[in-house]
Protein backbone atom coordinates (compact mmCIF):
# COMPACT_ATOMS: atom_id res chain seq x y z
CA UNK A 1 0.00 0.00 0.00
CA UNK A 2 1.30 3.56 -0.90
CA UNK A 3 2.01 5.35 2.52
CA UNK A 4 1.95 9.10 2.11
CA UNK A 5 3.57 10.56 5.14
CA UNK A 6 2.97 14.19 4.43
CA UNK A 7 1.21 15.87 6.91
CA UNK A 8 -0.43 19.13 6.91
CA UNK A 9 0.27 21.04 10.29
CA UNK A 10 -0.99 24.69 10.53
CA UNK A 11 -1.64 24.72 7.05
CA UNK A 12 1.63 23.88 6.05
CA UNK A 13 2.79 20.86 4.25
CA UNK A 14 5.43 19.13 5.79
CA UNK A 15 7.16 16.14 4.23
CA UNK A 16 6.94 13.77 6.93
CA UNK A 17 5.35 13.97 11.07
CA UNK A 18 8.81 13.83 12.22
CA UNK A 19 10.16 16.86 13.67
CA UNK A 20 13.86 17.35 15.26
CA UNK A 21 13.03 18.36 18.58
CA UNK A 22 15.22 21.53 20.12
CA UNK A 23 18.10 21.34 21.84
CA UNK A 24 19.43 18.19 19.69
CA UNK A 25 21.82 19.23 16.57
CA UNK A 26 20.51 22.31 15.97
CA UNK A 27 23.25 24.39 16.54
CA UNK A 28 23.90 24.94 13.30
CA UNK A 29 22.21 25.03 9.00
CA UNK A 30 24.44 22.25 8.51
CA UNK A 31 23.24 19.63 11.27
CA UNK A 32 19.44 21.01 10.32
CA UNK A 33 19.68 20.13 7.15
CA UNK A 34 21.46 16.82 7.82
CA UNK A 35 18.37 15.77 9.85
CA UNK A 36 15.76 17.40 7.19
CA UNK A 37 17.19 14.80 4.66
CA UNK A 38 17.20 12.09 6.98
CA UNK A 39 13.34 12.28 7.60
CA UNK A 40 12.43 15.56 9.26
CA UNK A 41 9.26 17.32 7.79
CA UNK A 42 10.26 19.95 10.35
CA UNK A 43 13.44 20.99 12.30
CA UNK A 44 14.05 22.86 15.51
CA UNK A 45 16.85 24.88 16.45
CA UNK A 46 18.64 25.12 19.66
CA UNK A 47 16.72 27.51 21.65
CA UNK A 48 18.34 30.88 21.93
CA UNK A 49 18.08 33.98 24.35
CA UNK A 50 18.06 37.37 24.49
CA UNK A 51 22.10 37.56 25.05
CA UNK A 52 24.56 34.66 24.40
CA UNK A 53 25.20 32.29 26.91
CA UNK A 54 27.80 29.41 27.38
CA UNK A 55 25.37 27.01 29.11
CA UNK A 56 26.63 24.25 31.92
CA UNK A 57 30.17 23.05 32.82
CA UNK A 58 30.23 19.25 32.15
CA UNK A 59 28.97 16.95 32.67
CA UNK A 60 25.88 17.93 31.21
CA UNK A 61 24.17 15.03 29.60
CA UNK A 62 24.40 11.26 31.10
CA UNK A 63 22.72 7.40 30.45
CA UNK A 64 21.51 6.22 33.70
CA UNK A 65 20.50 2.94 31.94
CA UNK A 66 16.84 3.78 30.86
CA UNK A 67 16.78 7.54 29.71
CA UNK A 68 19.29 10.16 29.53
CA UNK A 69 19.33 13.14 32.11
CA UNK A 70 20.63 16.41 30.87
CA UNK A 71 21.40 19.84 31.63
CA UNK A 72 23.04 21.69 29.11
CA UNK A 73 22.01 24.95 30.13
CA UNK A 74 20.83 26.88 27.32
CA UNK A 75 24.03 27.54 25.55
CA UNK A 76 23.23 29.86 22.52
CA UNK A 77 24.79 32.70 20.41
CA UNK A 78 22.04 35.15 21.67
CA UNK A 79 19.26 36.10 19.40
CA UNK A 80 21.21 38.40 16.95
CA UNK A 81 23.33 36.20 15.84
CA UNK A 82 20.78 33.40 15.67
CA UNK A 83 19.40 34.90 12.69
CA UNK A 84 21.92 34.28 10.67
CA UNK A 85 22.00 30.73 11.31
CA UNK A 86 18.32 30.28 11.07
CA UNK A 87 18.14 32.33 7.75
CA UNK A 88 21.20 30.10 6.44
CA UNK A 89 18.71 27.05 7.48
CA UNK A 90 15.41 28.22 6.11
CA UNK A 91 17.47 28.40 2.60
CA UNK A 92 18.93 25.03 2.62
CA UNK A 93 16.16 23.39 3.82
CA UNK A 94 13.87 25.01 1.26
CA UNK A 95 14.45 22.81 -1.63
CA UNK A 96 13.62 19.74 0.61
CA UNK A 97 10.29 21.28 1.59
CA UNK A 98 11.04 21.07 5.44
CA UNK A 99 10.12 23.58 7.40
CA UNK A 100 11.94 25.75 10.12
CA UNK A 101 11.05 26.05 13.99
CA UNK A 102 12.88 28.99 15.56
CA UNK A 103 12.89 27.62 19.34
CA UNK A 104 13.37 30.30 21.67
CA UNK A 105 13.57 31.49 25.72
CA UNK A 106 13.98 34.45 27.37
CA UNK A 107 13.89 35.94 31.21
CA UNK A 108 10.84 37.94 31.40
CA UNK A 109 7.20 37.87 29.51
CA UNK A 110 8.58 41.46 27.79
CA UNK A 111 11.60 39.83 26.57
CA UNK A 112 10.05 37.14 25.06
CA UNK A 113 8.14 39.41 22.63
CA UNK A 114 11.39 41.04 21.85
CA UNK A 115 13.62 37.86 20.69
CA UNK A 116 10.51 36.68 19.16
CA UNK A 117 10.59 39.83 16.96
CA UNK A 118 14.59 39.35 16.49
CA UNK A 119 13.95 36.32 15.54
CA UNK A 120 11.37 36.71 12.91
CA UNK A 121 13.95 38.60 10.68
CA UNK A 122 15.08 35.28 9.64
CA UNK A 123 11.50 34.76 8.60
CA UNK A 124 10.98 30.90 10.07
CA UNK A 125 8.28 28.83 9.36
CA UNK A 126 7.49 28.49 12.56
CA UNK A 127 8.34 30.15 16.48
CA UNK A 128 8.45 27.69 19.13
CA UNK A 129 8.41 29.40 22.34
CA UNK A 130 10.79 27.30 25.26
CA UNK A 131 8.46 27.90 28.61
CA UNK A 132 9.76 25.18 29.63
CA UNK A 133 13.63 24.53 29.97
CA UNK A 134 13.80 22.27 33.74
CA UNK A 135 17.62 23.48 34.03
CA UNK A 136 18.25 26.92 34.43
CA UNK A 137 15.40 27.08 37.84
CA UNK A 138 18.99 28.90 39.47
CA UNK A 139 18.69 32.18 37.55
CA UNK A 140 15.34 32.22 35.97
CA UNK A 141 13.24 30.63 38.87
CA UNK A 142 10.35 28.71 38.22
CA UNK A 143 9.24 28.20 34.11
CA UNK A 144 6.77 29.92 33.09
CA UNK A 145 5.02 26.82 32.55
CA UNK A 146 4.46 26.07 35.75
CA UNK A 147 1.44 28.15 36.01
CA UNK A 148 -1.51 29.08 33.31
CA UNK A 149 -1.19 32.64 34.35
CA UNK A 150 2.45 32.87 33.49
CA UNK A 151 2.14 30.63 30.51
CA UNK A 152 -0.40 32.55 28.79
CA UNK A 153 0.95 35.67 29.55
CA UNK A 154 4.12 34.82 27.42
CA UNK A 155 2.56 33.31 25.32
CA UNK A 156 0.29 37.00 24.30
CA UNK A 157 3.62 38.89 24.17
CA UNK A 158 4.22 36.83 21.89
CA UNK A 159 1.62 37.03 19.49
CA UNK A 160 1.48 40.48 20.20
CA UNK A 161 5.23 41.36 18.68
CA UNK A 162 4.75 38.53 15.59
CA UNK A 163 1.56 38.13 15.01
CA UNK A 164 1.94 36.99 11.62
CA UNK A 165 4.32 33.26 12.51
CA UNK A 166 2.36 30.64 13.76
CA UNK A 167 3.53 29.97 17.05
CA UNK A 168 4.53 27.11 19.05
CA UNK A 169 4.31 26.82 23.15
CA UNK A 170 6.57 24.27 24.39
CA UNK A 171 5.13 22.92 27.45
CA UNK A 172 6.63 21.18 30.64
CA UNK A 173 5.49 17.49 32.22
CA UNK A 174 5.57 18.17 35.14
CA UNK A 175 2.34 20.37 36.42
CA UNK A 176 -0.88 18.63 37.97
CA UNK A 177 -2.78 19.67 34.87
CA UNK A 178 -1.49 20.08 31.71
CA UNK A 179 -4.20 20.34 29.57
CA UNK A 180 -5.44 23.68 31.62
CA UNK A 181 -2.30 24.98 30.62
CA UNK A 182 -2.85 24.35 27.08
CA UNK A 183 -6.18 25.62 27.20
CA UNK A 184 -4.77 28.84 28.84
CA UNK A 185 -1.76 28.87 26.00
CA UNK A 186 -4.80 28.83 23.23
CA UNK A 187 -6.95 31.12 24.56
CA UNK A 188 -4.00 33.51 24.47
CA UNK A 189 -3.06 33.29 20.72
CA UNK A 190 -0.89 29.98 20.48
CA UNK A 191 -1.54 28.00 17.18
CA UNK A 192 0.13 24.51 18.49
CA UNK A 193 1.68 22.76 21.73
CA UNK A 194 4.51 21.33 21.66
CA UNK A 195 4.66 18.34 24.54
CA UNK A 196 6.90 17.75 26.44
CA UNK A 197 9.86 19.40 27.65
CA UNK A 198 12.31 16.96 29.96
CA UNK A 199 11.02 15.94 33.49
CA UNK A 200 13.31 17.41 35.97
CA UNK A 201 15.46 14.27 37.57
CA UNK A 202 18.36 13.70 39.50
CA UNK A 203 20.84 10.85 39.31
CA UNK A 204 23.58 10.57 42.31
CA UNK A 205 27.01 9.03 42.21
CA UNK A 206 27.60 6.71 44.98
CA UNK A 207 31.38 6.71 45.14
CA UNK A 208 31.68 10.82 45.62
CA UNK A 209 28.15 11.29 47.14
CA UNK A 210 27.55 13.84 44.58
CA UNK A 211 25.02 14.72 41.69
CA UNK A 212 26.63 13.97 38.75
CA UNK A 213 25.35 16.51 36.89
CA UNK A 214 27.46 19.93 37.24
CA UNK A 215 24.00 21.63 37.76
CA UNK A 216 22.91 18.70 40.08
CA UNK A 217 19.25 18.41 38.36
CA UNK A 218 18.55 18.05 35.01
CA UNK A 219 15.83 16.97 32.43
CA UNK A 220 14.59 12.85 31.69
CA UNK A 221 15.01 11.99 28.07
CA UNK A 222 15.05 9.05 26.39
CA UNK A 223 12.59 5.74 26.58
CA UNK A 224 11.71 6.99 30.60
CA UNK A 225 10.22 9.81 29.19
CA UNK A 226 7.39 8.19 26.66
CA UNK A 227 4.33 7.14 28.71
CA UNK A 228 4.82 10.49 30.16
CA UNK A 229 4.59 12.33 27.01
CA UNK A 230 1.98 10.03 25.86
CA UNK A 231 -0.38 10.98 28.86
CA UNK A 232 0.23 14.87 28.29
CA UNK A 233 -0.09 14.85 24.55
CA UNK A 234 -3.68 12.99 25.47
CA UNK A 235 -4.66 15.19 27.77
CA UNK A 236 -4.40 18.18 25.91
CA UNK A 237 -5.87 16.45 22.54
CA UNK A 238 -8.85 16.29 25.05
CA UNK A 239 -8.51 19.88 26.71
CA UNK A 240 -8.09 21.62 22.96
CA UNK A 241 -8.66 18.86 20.12
CA UNK A 242 -8.81 20.80 17.54
CA UNK A 243 -5.06 22.14 18.23
CA UNK A 244 -2.02 20.52 16.45
CA UNK A 245 0.26 19.24 18.66
CA UNK A 246 4.04 18.06 18.17
CA UNK A 247 4.12 15.22 20.47
CA UNK A 248 7.93 14.46 22.44
CA UNK A 249 9.64 12.64 24.78
CA UNK A 250 10.80 9.36 24.46
CA UNK A 251 10.09 8.27 20.80
CA UNK A 252 12.67 5.97 19.78
CA UNK A 253 10.99 3.16 17.37
CA UNK A 254 8.23 3.91 14.78
CA UNK A 255 5.74 2.23 17.50
CA UNK A 256 6.52 5.06 19.59
CA UNK A 257 5.47 7.49 17.30
CA UNK A 258 2.31 5.68 16.07
CA UNK A 259 1.42 5.66 19.71
CA UNK A 260 2.06 9.47 19.92
CA UNK A 261 -0.46 9.90 16.57
CA UNK A 262 -2.65 7.71 18.13
CA UNK A 263 -2.69 9.86 21.53
CA UNK A 264 -3.49 13.00 19.10
CA UNK A 265 -0.25 14.20 17.91
CA UNK A 266 0.05 15.85 15.12
CA UNK A 267 3.53 15.76 14.27
CA UNK A 268 6.09 13.75 16.30
CA UNK A 269 9.19 15.33 17.70
CA UNK A 270 12.62 13.26 17.93
CA UNK A 271 15.09 13.60 19.98
CA UNK A 272 17.07 11.35 22.40
CA UNK A 273 16.57 8.66 19.66
CA UNK A 274 19.76 9.68 17.91
CA UNK A 275 21.73 8.79 20.74
CA UNK A 276 20.00 5.21 20.94
CA UNK A 277 19.98 4.10 17.39
CA UNK A 278 22.71 7.03 16.31
CA UNK A 279 22.07 9.33 13.46
CA UNK A 280 20.43 6.65 11.62
CA UNK A 281 17.46 7.17 14.11
CA UNK A 282 15.87 9.19 11.94
CA UNK A 283 15.16 7.68 8.68
CA UNK A 284 14.76 4.28 10.71
CA UNK A 285 11.72 5.82 12.31
CA UNK A 286 10.53 7.37 9.19
CA UNK A 287 10.32 3.91 7.71
CA UNK A 288 9.18 2.18 10.44
CA UNK A 289 6.23 4.76 10.99
CA UNK A 290 5.64 4.03 6.88
CA UNK A 291 5.84 0.28 6.93
CA UNK A 292 3.44 -0.15 10.28
CA UNK A 293 0.79 2.08 9.14
CA UNK A 294 1.43 0.25 5.48
CA UNK A 295 0.60 -3.26 7.73
CA UNK A 296 -2.19 -2.07 8.99
CA UNK A 297 -4.35 -0.54 6.04
CA UNK A 298 -3.70 2.76 6.81
CA UNK A 299 -2.67 5.02 4.14
CA UNK A 300 -1.20 8.15 6.11
CA UNK A 301 -0.27 9.23 9.86
CA UNK A 302 -3.47 11.28 9.77
CA UNK A 303 -5.37 8.40 9.70
CA UNK A 304 -4.72 7.46 13.36
CA UNK A 305 -4.12 10.57 15.22
CA UNK A 306 -6.62 10.43 17.87
CA UNK A 307 -7.39 6.61 17.98
CA UNK A 308 -6.88 6.33 21.47
CA UNK A 309 -9.87 8.76 22.44
CA UNK A 310 -12.47 6.76 20.03
CA UNK A 311 -14.36 3.96 21.61
CA UNK A 312 -13.28 0.37 19.51
CA UNK A 313 -14.91 -1.11 17.02
CA UNK A 314 -15.52 -4.48 17.06
CA UNK A 315 -16.44 -6.39 14.35
CA UNK A 316 -19.76 -8.85 15.38
CA UNK A 317 -21.88 -10.44 13.38
CA UNK A 318 -25.85 -9.33 13.75
CA UNK A 319 -27.67 -9.65 17.97
CA UNK A 320 -29.56 -12.92 17.42
CA UNK A 321 -33.25 -12.42 18.19
CA UNK A 322 -34.09 -12.12 22.07
CA UNK A 323 -35.16 -15.32 22.94
CA UNK A 324 -38.84 -15.80 24.17
CA UNK A 325 -38.84 -15.11 28.13
CA UNK A 326 -41.02 -18.16 29.76
CA UNK A 327 -42.39 -15.74 31.92
CA UNK A 328 -42.79 -12.44 29.78
CA UNK A 329 -45.20 -10.05 29.47
CA UNK A 330 -48.71 -10.88 28.07
CA UNK B 1 20.66 -12.11 45.21
CA UNK B 2 22.20 -10.63 41.98
CA UNK B 3 24.65 -8.32 42.45
CA UNK B 4 23.75 -4.26 41.84
CA UNK B 5 25.16 -3.42 38.37
CA UNK B 6 25.96 0.17 38.11
CA UNK B 7 24.48 1.59 34.23
CA UNK B 8 28.24 1.68 32.39
CA UNK B 9 27.90 4.99 30.92
CA UNK B 10 27.90 6.77 33.88
CA UNK B 11 31.32 8.47 35.37
CA UNK B 12 33.31 5.31 37.19
CA UNK B 13 35.28 5.86 39.84
CA UNK B 14 38.75 4.99 39.72
CA UNK B 15 42.23 5.86 41.20
CA UNK B 16 45.91 7.29 39.72
CA UNK B 17 48.65 4.58 39.54
CA UNK B 18 51.27 6.11 38.23
CA UNK B 19 52.43 10.13 37.08
CA UNK B 20 54.91 10.80 34.88
CA UNK B 21 56.21 14.70 34.39
CA UNK B 22 56.53 14.72 30.30
CA UNK B 23 57.35 18.87 29.95
CA UNK B 24 56.71 21.89 31.91
CA UNK B 25 53.33 21.82 31.21
CA UNK B 26 52.09 17.92 30.39
CA UNK B 27 51.98 15.15 32.90
CA UNK B 28 51.22 11.75 32.01
CA UNK B 29 48.12 9.55 33.98
CA UNK B 30 48.23 6.43 34.34
CA UNK B 31 44.70 4.73 35.93
CA UNK B 32 43.58 1.76 37.74
CA UNK B 33 41.52 1.14 35.09
CA UNK B 34 41.77 -1.76 32.06
CA UNK B 35 39.68 -1.07 28.65
CA UNK B 36 39.44 -2.74 25.29
CA UNK B 37 39.82 0.74 22.93
CA UNK B 38 41.19 1.93 19.93
CA UNK B 39 43.92 5.06 19.56
CA UNK B 40 41.84 8.16 18.79
CA UNK B 41 39.06 7.40 20.97
CA UNK B 42 38.68 9.65 23.84
CA UNK B 43 37.62 9.66 27.52
CA UNK B 44 35.45 12.03 30.04
CA UNK B 45 37.42 12.43 33.49
CA UNK B 46 35.41 14.10 36.12
CA UNK B 47 35.73 15.96 39.27
CA UNK B 48 33.09 15.90 41.21
CA UNK B 49 32.09 19.33 41.92
CA UNK B 50 34.34 20.75 39.40
CA UNK B 51 34.48 19.93 35.89
CA UNK B 52 34.28 16.95 33.18
CA UNK B 53 36.65 17.63 30.23
CA UNK B 54 37.74 14.82 26.97
CA UNK B 55 40.90 13.04 26.52
CA UNK B 56 42.73 11.06 23.93
CA UNK B 57 43.74 7.69 25.20
CA UNK B 58 47.25 7.12 25.05
CA UNK B 59 46.96 3.86 26.50
CA UNK B 60 43.85 1.83 27.16
CA UNK B 61 45.62 -0.89 29.33
CA UNK B 62 46.08 0.77 31.76
CA UNK B 63 43.91 3.60 30.79
CA UNK B 64 46.41 6.81 30.48
CA UNK B 65 46.15 9.95 29.71
CA UNK B 66 48.38 13.10 29.08
CA UNK B 67 47.17 16.18 30.38
CA UNK B 68 48.97 19.66 29.57
CA UNK B 69 47.85 22.25 32.14
CA UNK B 70 46.11 25.24 30.15
CA UNK B 71 42.99 25.77 32.50
CA UNK B 72 41.61 25.83 36.22
CA UNK B 73 40.54 21.85 35.67
CA UNK B 74 43.54 20.76 34.11
CA UNK B 75 45.90 22.77 36.56
CA UNK B 76 43.97 20.92 39.31
CA UNK B 77 44.64 17.48 37.82
CA UNK B 78 47.87 18.22 38.03
CA UNK B 79 48.08 18.58 41.53
CA UNK B 80 46.46 14.90 42.20
CA UNK B 81 48.64 12.42 43.40
CA UNK B 82 49.00 8.99 43.09
CA UNK B 83 45.78 7.06 44.80
CA UNK B 84 43.72 9.97 43.66
CA UNK B 85 40.23 9.25 42.31
CA UNK B 86 39.27 9.99 38.90
CA UNK B 87 35.75 9.15 37.58
CA UNK B 88 35.56 8.47 33.43
CA UNK B 89 33.53 7.58 30.96
CA UNK B 90 34.76 6.28 28.28
CA UNK B 91 36.08 4.73 25.99
CA UNK B 92 34.26 7.37 23.53
CA UNK B 93 34.19 8.00 19.88
CA UNK B 94 35.73 6.35 17.03
CA UNK B 95 39.45 5.82 16.66
CA UNK B 96 41.83 5.64 13.93
CA UNK B 97 41.95 2.24 11.59
CA UNK B 98 44.85 1.08 10.39
CA UNK B 99 45.88 -0.36 7.37
CA UNK B 100 48.86 -0.15 4.75
CA UNK B 101 52.28 -1.39 5.77
CA UNK B 102 53.88 2.56 6.01
CA UNK B 103 51.97 4.69 8.04
CA UNK B 104 52.64 8.28 8.43
CA UNK B 105 51.88 10.01 11.69
CA UNK B 106 51.84 14.04 12.15
CA UNK B 107 51.00 15.30 15.35
CA UNK B 108 51.38 18.97 16.35
CA UNK B 109 51.37 19.81 19.87
CA UNK B 110 49.32 17.59 22.30
CA UNK B 111 48.01 16.22 19.24
CA UNK B 112 50.97 13.74 19.32
CA UNK B 113 49.39 12.12 22.51
CA UNK B 114 46.82 9.80 20.35
CA UNK B 115 49.73 8.88 18.28
CA UNK B 116 52.00 7.96 20.92
CA UNK B 117 49.50 5.17 21.34
CA UNK B 118 48.71 4.41 17.47
CA UNK B 119 52.27 4.10 16.44
CA UNK B 120 52.53 0.99 19.29
CA UNK B 121 49.84 -0.61 17.94
CA UNK B 122 51.06 0.06 13.84
CA UNK B 123 55.08 -1.52 14.99
CA UNK B 124 52.81 -4.42 16.47
CA UNK B 125 51.35 -4.99 13.09
CA UNK B 126 54.97 -5.30 11.99
CA UNK B 127 54.30 -1.70 10.28
CA UNK B 128 57.55 0.61 9.23
CA UNK B 129 56.31 3.82 10.68
CA UNK B 130 57.55 7.34 9.94
CA UNK B 131 56.05 10.22 12.71
CA UNK B 132 56.70 13.78 12.12
CA UNK B 133 55.95 15.37 15.10
CA UNK B 134 55.85 19.26 15.72
CA UNK B 135 55.48 21.75 18.43
CA UNK B 136 56.44 25.58 18.97
CA UNK B 137 59.81 25.24 20.59
CA UNK B 138 61.95 22.27 21.71
CA UNK B 139 60.38 22.55 25.06
CA UNK B 140 56.43 21.78 23.75
CA UNK B 141 58.09 18.78 22.04
CA UNK B 142 56.15 15.71 23.62
CA UNK B 143 56.86 11.59 22.71
CA UNK B 144 59.39 12.19 20.18
CA UNK B 145 62.50 9.62 22.25
CA UNK B 146 60.11 7.10 23.45
CA UNK B 147 58.84 7.12 19.81
CA UNK B 148 62.03 6.66 17.90
CA UNK B 149 62.78 4.00 20.73
CA UNK B 150 60.42 2.05 19.44
CA UNK B 151 62.17 1.76 16.36
CA UNK B 152 59.64 4.91 14.70
CA UNK B 153 61.43 7.07 11.87
CA UNK B 154 60.99 10.39 13.62
CA UNK B 155 61.40 13.79 12.26
CA UNK B 156 61.00 16.79 14.41
CA UNK B 157 59.75 20.28 13.08
CA UNK B 158 59.38 23.46 15.50
CA UNK B 159 58.70 27.02 14.75
CA UNK B 160 61.99 28.76 16.14
CA UNK B 161 64.04 26.04 15.08
CA UNK B 162 65.31 24.96 18.67
CA UNK B 163 65.19 21.49 17.74
CA UNK B 164 64.35 19.69 14.17
CA UNK B 165 63.85 21.26 10.90
CA UNK B 166 62.70 24.86 11.26
CA UNK B 167 58.87 25.31 10.27
CA UNK B 168 55.71 23.36 10.69
CA UNK B 169 55.34 19.90 10.34
CA UNK B 170 53.29 19.68 6.32
CA UNK B 171 56.85 21.32 5.38
CA UNK B 172 58.05 17.99 6.50
CA UNK B 173 55.63 15.91 5.31
CA UNK B 174 54.73 17.51 1.90
CA UNK B 175 58.24 15.98 0.66
CA UNK B 176 57.10 12.43 2.33
CA UNK B 177 53.97 12.68 0.35
CA UNK B 178 55.31 13.59 -2.94
CA UNK B 179 58.48 10.51 -2.93
CA UNK B 180 55.89 7.70 -2.44
CA UNK B 181 57.41 7.11 0.76
CA UNK B 182 54.47 6.51 2.95
CA UNK B 183 50.64 4.66 2.07
CA UNK B 184 48.79 6.40 4.53
CA UNK B 185 48.80 9.50 6.45
CA UNK B 186 46.80 9.99 10.38
CA UNK B 187 47.09 13.34 11.75
CA UNK B 188 46.35 14.85 15.44
CA UNK B 189 46.65 18.81 15.97
CA UNK B 190 44.96 22.04 15.78
CA UNK B 191 42.50 22.35 13.20
CA UNK B 192 44.72 24.92 10.81
CA UNK B 193 47.41 21.85 10.75
CA UNK B 194 44.63 19.62 10.34
CA UNK B 195 43.18 21.58 7.06
CA UNK B 196 46.63 21.59 6.04
CA UNK B 197 47.48 18.09 6.09
CA UNK B 198 43.88 17.26 4.20
CA UNK B 199 44.92 19.84 1.55
CA UNK B 200 48.17 17.40 1.15
CA UNK B 201 46.41 13.90 1.42
CA UNK B 202 44.45 14.41 -1.33
CA UNK B 203 46.47 16.27 -3.74
CA UNK B 204 48.71 13.20 -3.50
CA UNK B 205 45.68 10.92 -3.33
CA UNK B 206 47.06 9.19 0.17
CA UNK B 207 44.49 8.15 2.25
CA UNK B 208 43.78 10.06 5.38
CA UNK B 209 42.43 10.00 8.90
CA UNK B 210 42.44 12.93 10.90
CA UNK B 211 41.41 13.44 14.67
CA UNK B 212 39.81 16.61 14.84
CA UNK B 213 39.62 18.79 18.31
CA UNK B 214 36.75 20.05 19.61
CA UNK B 215 34.69 21.20 22.82
CA UNK B 216 32.88 17.66 23.67
CA UNK B 217 29.64 18.47 25.44
CA UNK B 218 27.27 15.84 26.19
CA UNK B 219 29.27 13.12 24.93
CA UNK B 220 26.71 11.54 23.35
CA UNK B 221 25.99 13.11 19.59
CA UNK B 222 23.07 14.85 20.42
CA UNK B 223 23.80 18.45 21.61
CA UNK B 224 25.93 19.40 18.16
CA UNK B 225 28.51 21.33 20.39
CA UNK B 226 31.12 19.54 18.86
CA UNK B 227 29.89 19.34 14.98
CA UNK B 228 32.53 19.59 12.22
CA UNK B 229 31.54 19.56 8.84
CA UNK B 230 28.27 18.11 9.60
CA UNK B 231 29.77 15.45 11.58
CA UNK B 232 29.05 14.86 15.30
CA UNK B 233 32.87 14.25 16.54
CA UNK B 234 31.93 12.98 19.82
CA UNK B 235 30.26 10.09 18.30
CA UNK B 236 31.31 9.94 14.52
CA UNK B 237 34.61 11.61 15.14
CA UNK B 238 36.68 12.60 16.04
CA UNK B 239 38.87 10.88 13.83
CA UNK B 240 37.48 11.56 10.71
CA UNK B 241 38.56 9.94 7.10
CA UNK B 242 39.32 12.88 4.18
CA UNK B 243 37.75 14.44 2.52
CA UNK B 244 35.19 13.82 5.14
CA UNK B 245 36.40 16.40 7.50
CA UNK B 246 38.26 18.45 5.40
CA UNK B 247 36.48 21.64 4.30
CA UNK B 248 38.77 22.77 1.83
Amino acid sequence: MDIRLATSFLRRRLPTPLVLASGIWGTSATLLVRAAQAGCGAVTSKSCGPEPRRGHVNPTCLDWGHGLLNAIGLPNPGAEAEVAILAAAKAALAPLGSALIASFFADTVANFGRVAAVLAQAEPDFLEANISCPNVHSEFGEPFAARAESAAAVTAAIKEAVPHIPLIVKLAPDVPDIGRIAQAVVAAGADAICAINTMPGLIIDLESGQPILANRRGGISGPALLPISLRCVYEIHQAVPHVPIIGTGGVTTGADAVAMLMAGATAVGIGSAVYYRGPEAITLIRDELAAWLSSHGYTSPEAVRGLAHREPVYDLPPSPPPFPAAHGPV
Amino acid sequence: MSAVVLPPMLPQATRIEAIRTENAQTKTLVLAARWQAEPGQFLLAWLPRHDEKPFSLVDADPVTITVAAVGPFTRLLHRLQPGARLWLRGPLGRGFVLGGQRPLLVGGGYGVAPLWFLARRAVATGATVTAVIGARTAADLLFVDRLAGLGVHVMVTTEDGSRGQKGLVTDAVAPLLAAGAVDGLYGCGPHGMLVALARLAQRYGIPAQLSWEAYMRCGLGLCGSCEHAGRLLCQEGPVLSVPLGCQC
